[in-house]
């Protein structure tokens, strides 16, 4: 192994968890402020998808198709929120659960109904193609290190809209005391709304970007969904920063742990076998790692101090 | 005593019974088959109650148990047939109360282990850490070659019980609906009993069960192993009905439809999971035969539950639970 | 009264005639028809249904329902169809987990099963049945075709699959024929969506040739990020990689790779061009190879339906094993597992007038058989 496949998998490893950073970012955020579990945010992954495919192929234009999933996601987050979501808050997360649950359902099936049964197309621009030279004989695709360039941006963002405005003020007041901040003419609903709007914009801007590698398909947030509430369970859930660390610790650990562990076990046993148990440990390794952490720290490693 | 709920109950529970028994009587015994569905299911979604409903624990990973076993019916007539013993030589059975012995054991000690490392955790953590212990064994089996992997493991004659033709579809609807009747109640007696009373009051209020000495933890990883437990001997009759066992019992979706059957029936009450798994397996059955979109209006129909129906079916045809 | 003596007399002309009187026969469908795997139920239905349609066989008739890709719920649809529904013949599975849940059970129950598809090693061969007849290949079929040709055109292969049955029975088949030297061979996790640390590797590992069986959409992420990722060397893989329904998902990604089937849309004979323009006409875009293989499940069974009673199971299931059908493949008959012998082709990825679609190269095969029939006893 040299140096070079080293430093390419690492990136790719950070590559995975800035994707998986935009998912729990919305997801963390959600729960933070409203105290809701929305396991309906893998759809909203989807909507983006599926809203930059179709205009993407209608006009030519990835960064139009990008708009319209930002857009589309954030409209979608607002109508659930307004028809359902919004009954929810005092509900017990088992209620949550279910009724989430249900929006899946819903999404999924309703998404293959406009669309049709086949996975849709959707190509990175050209602007972002090709590949970059790293040093030691290393190449990199220009598209996943836009993609890290993003996520980096969007935590940045995130870190100022909440630290540094006056709406992340009402963010910051409503995830310590919703009663509050009612109680002192903030317009509690739309803050709500908006926040819910906010937190599935990012969701929809992953699905497009990750649309342009994957394949857009209904079904595709789900596999991510899992992913990205692992990340937060081990970020500390409410908790930015946390979805930060979290998102970036699975990413890697994930790649590495499937590059890795067959290699080992290959100075065991037949590269055949060692390919199968390999895959099948790397595939488990997250999942201990979280039992680790939250058996060591049952909050997460960065909890939120309100809660 | 003869309260609503209790009429509801006795009536739910000759339903079950008579609808198959006439279904065999005029040939049809694909009913049969749809009524011991419901009765495992029922049986499944019961061992959650046991947790989610009396405990307040809301374990999205009761998929891991119920997979369990199943795999546990599925490994060992797997082993019987072929004659091949298992690890230190044991050998398989076909025999269903050898099996269920062994599901119920296994599982119960998967959750103790699993149960011990989340419950340290609570609230969202909790349903988090439970689903991606299920997704560990998940992809474990998937991956895992020794038994079929992805494509499952076919049972190619359904396990035997004493007494009983188990081929025939009224006589193991028969077996399963008897453990379910067991099922529901050693479920009443747990809730009437000191545990259950400790159980419940540690959902309501911890600080003053800790106070009265009662360690609310134990007291929480026994009612999540015995949950386990009654989830995991479901699963066995599961793999039976279907005399096939894949990972797909493990999927998070199984976890989640567990939920479902226990909050359209009701939250833990003791004949909701009943209820729930009639009603759902009858939506899927009416649903599928109508259109292909059935999955979209089964999520219509779920979302029109919780919104409005809290209490599911048997909060509309009984009333409120007495017990909060 | 009236009725069956019309029948009787019926019979008895068509006796007189040679021909066996017209029986009804009832085919249950279960496919899968929501969810991401849809597309393959979908062709899968269309296909089958296009040639009963042809057939203008009145007394076929089929009933079709939704398997969502569950086993389980797969299982309680052959329950219902067999004890309920009364069918003598079932058919239309795509997924061989949910094939190995079903036939099992549907054979023990005396009904027929012609698979559409899958097509598991466990079902060719210690475990074949006389009721089971599979009108696709057997799964390894096209692996094996694939490491036949890669003998010809690479030294240093490096091959990738799934982590499941179905993965490593292809990487076997593949390695069943392919004589070189392996650069890697890696199992990836099921509906792994990212490459990136896969395609590092086989940057890395200096091969000169890449197999890979990646089904549905692990198959699309893979192509697109290969296409990305810059590296050059080439891909190729068993039919359903690029086949017609994930092509257009792909997009030019996939253009130059080499594959192997028992059809293209390109195959210059009558039959096949008729059925590819009859598809066409009937559902408005070009067929995959899972709706040829549903045409010809659903050809073998009106032929034998024609010829025998499907309540002789014997007569019945001779018929089906003559094979009279014209296939779109081209030469077809039923080795003694019952699966098929076939021809094997490389094909690769074009662009024909402006849509991606698979080109015929060469054959790689006649007449090819599978490596389990030797040990199906029937």
């Amino acid at each position: 192994m040299t140096i070079a496949l080293a430093l390419e998998q690492l990136l790719n490893g950070i590559q995975l968890g800035v994707m998986l950073f935009l998912m729990a970012a919305g997801l963390t955020l959600i729960f933070g402020v409203m105290g809701l579990i929305n396991l309906a945010h893998g759809s909203l992954y989807m909507v983006g998808a599926f809203a930059c495919a179709t205009v993407a192929a209608w006009t030519g234009s990835f960064w139009l198709g990008l708009i319209a999933s930002l857009a589309c996601a954030a409209a979608a987050g607002a109508i659930v929120e307004l028809a359902v979501i919004r009954r929810l808050y005092d509900r017990d997360h088992l209620d949550q659960v279910l009724a989430t649950f249900a929006l899946i359902l819903i999404f999924s099936e309703g998404t293959r109904w406009l669309f049709g049964d086949f996975p849709l197309y959707l190509d990175i621009p050209p602007l972002l193609q090709g590949i970059v030279n790293l040093p030691g004989d290393a190449s990199y695709p220009v598209y996943r290190l836009a993609i890290i360039a993003v996520g980096a941006l969007i935590a940045l963002g995130l870190y100022l809209l909440i630290g540094k405005t006056r709406l992340g003020m009402r963010i910051r007041a409503g995830e310590s005391d919703r009663e509050m901040i009612g109680a002192l003419g903030v317009d509690i609903r739309t803050l709500y709304t908006l926040v819910f709007a906010l937190g599935s914009a990012l969701a929809g801007l992953a699905g497009a970007l990750v649309g342009a590698l994957q394949s857009v398909q209904v079904g595709m947030g789900e596999p991510v969904l899992i992913l990205a509430f692992v990340v937060i369970v081990i970020g500390g859930i409410g908790s930015i920063k946390g979805a930060l660390y979290g998102a970036l610790l699975v990413g890697v650990t994930d790649t590495l742990g499937r590059f890795l562990l067959p290699q080992l076990l290959a100075l065991f046993v037949d590269p055949s076998q060692a390919g199968m148990i390999g895959g099948a440990m790397a595939s488990m390794l997250i999942y201990v790692v979280m039992a680790v952490i939250l058996a060591v720290k049952p909050r997460g490693l960065f909890p939120p101090a309100h809660a | 005593m003869l309260t609503r709920e209790n009429t509801v109950n006795l009536v739910l529970a000759l339903l079950l019974l008579v609808a198959p028994l006439a279904a065999n009587a005029f040939g049809q015994p694909f009913y049969v088959t749809l009524a011991t569905r419901i009765a495992i299911l029922a049986l499944a979604a019961l061992g959650l109650n046991l947790a989610l409903g009396l405990g307040g624990l809301v374990s999205f990973g009761h998929a891991a148990f119920f997979g369990i076993g199943g795999y546990a019916a599925g490994i060992l007539s797997s082993h019987a047939l072929s004659y091949e013993p298992m690890i230190f030589g044991l050998p398989g059975t076909v025999q269903m109360p050898v099996i269920w012995i062994v599901a119920v054991v296994a599982s119960g000690l998967v959750a103790l282990a699993i149960g011990a490392i989340s419950l340290r955790t609570s609230g969202v953590y909790f349903i988090m850490i439970t689903l991606a212990f299920a997704q560990m064994v998940y992809y474990f089996a998937i991956s895992w070659p020794a038994y079929g992997g992805e494509d499952g493991l076919s049972i190619m004659v359904r396990n035997q019980f004493p007494g009983a033709n188990t081929m025939k579809p009224l006589s193991f609807f028969l077996v399963c609906y008897l453990v379910l009747l067991a099922g529901i109640g050693l479920f009443a007696l747990i809730r009437a009993s000191r545990f259950g009373a400790a159980l419940q009051a540690a959902r309501q209020n911890e600080t003053r069960v800790a106070t009265v000495g009662i360690h609310p933890y134990r007291i929480r990883l026994t009612g999540f192993v015995i949950s386990a437990m009654i989830t995991a001997l479901a699963g066995a009759l599961y793999a039976d009905l279907n005399r096939f066992v894949s990972p797909s019992m493990l999927s998070w979706h199984m976890s989640g439809e567990l939920i479902v059957l226990i909050i359209l029936g009701g939250t833990g009450r003791l004949f909701g999971p009943l209820a729930g798994a009639a009603l759902y397996v009858a939506f899927e059955f009416a649903l599928g035969g109508l259109t292909e979109r059935w999955q979209f209006f089964l999520g219509l129909i779920l979302l029109g539950v919780v919104l409005f129906a809290r209490g599911g079916l048997l909060g509309l045809l009984a009333g409120k639970a007495k017990h909060g | 009264m009236k009725t069956m003596l019309a029948a009787a007399t019926m019979a008895l002309s068509l006796g007189a005639s040679g021909l066996v009187m017209a029986e009804p026969l009832k085919i249950g469908m279960i496919t899968t028809l929501s969810g991401g795997g849809a597309g393959l139920g979908v062709d899968t239905r269309d296909g089958f249904m296009l040639a009963i349609k042809q057939s203008g066989n009145k007394d076929i008739t089929v009933v079709t329902e939704d398997d969502a890709q569950k086993p389980e719920l797969a299982v309680q649809i052959a329950d219902k169809m067999i004890q309920s529904d009364n069918v003598d013949v079932l058919t239309g599975i795509v997924w061989s987990n949910l094939l190995m849940a079903v036939v099992p059970g549907a054979v023990a129950q005396g009904k027929f099963y012609v698979s559409t598809n899958a097509a598991p090693a466990a079902l060719a061969g210690q475990g074949c049945n006389k009721l089971y007849f599979n009108a696709a290949y057997q799964n390894d079929n096209l692996h094996e075709a694939m490491g036949e040709y890669a003998n010809k055109t690479n030294k240093k292969m490096f091959i990738l699959a799934p982590n499941y049955p179905a993965g490593k029975d292809s990487l076997t088949g593949f390695k069943r024929y392919y004589k070189g030297e392996l650069a890697g061979e890696v199992y990836t996790k099921v509906g792994q969506t990212d490459y990136a640390a896969e395609i590092a590797q086989m940057r890395a590992s200096g091969a000169d040739g890449i197999f890979v069986f990646l089904p549905g959409g692990m198959g699309i992420a893979f192509m697109k990020q290969f296409a990305q990722s810059g590296v050059k060397i080439p891909v190729m893989g068993p039919g359903f990689s690029f086949s017609q329904d994930v092509l257009p998902a792909i997009g030019d990604a996939a253009l130059g790779a080499k594959a192997s089937g028992q059809w293209a849309p390109d195959f210059d004979t009558e039959v096949s061009k008729k059925f590819t323009a009859d598809f066409q006409k009937e559902y408005n875009r070009l067929p995959s190879i899972y709706a040829v293989q549903a045409y010809d499940a659903a050809q073998l069974i009106v032929s034998a339906a024609g010829k025998a009673s499907v309540k002789d199971a014997d007569a019945f299931r001779n018929e089906l094993l003559k094979a009279d059908i014209q296939s779109p493949r081209g030469n077809f008959k039923f080795n003694t597992n019952q699966h098929p012998i076939q021809d094997i082709y490389l094909t690769e990825v074009v662009k024909k007038d402006g849509v991606l679609t698979n080109k015929t190269v060469e054959k790689i095969f006649t007449d090819h058989g599978d490596a389990y029939a030797k040990d199906c006893k029937i």
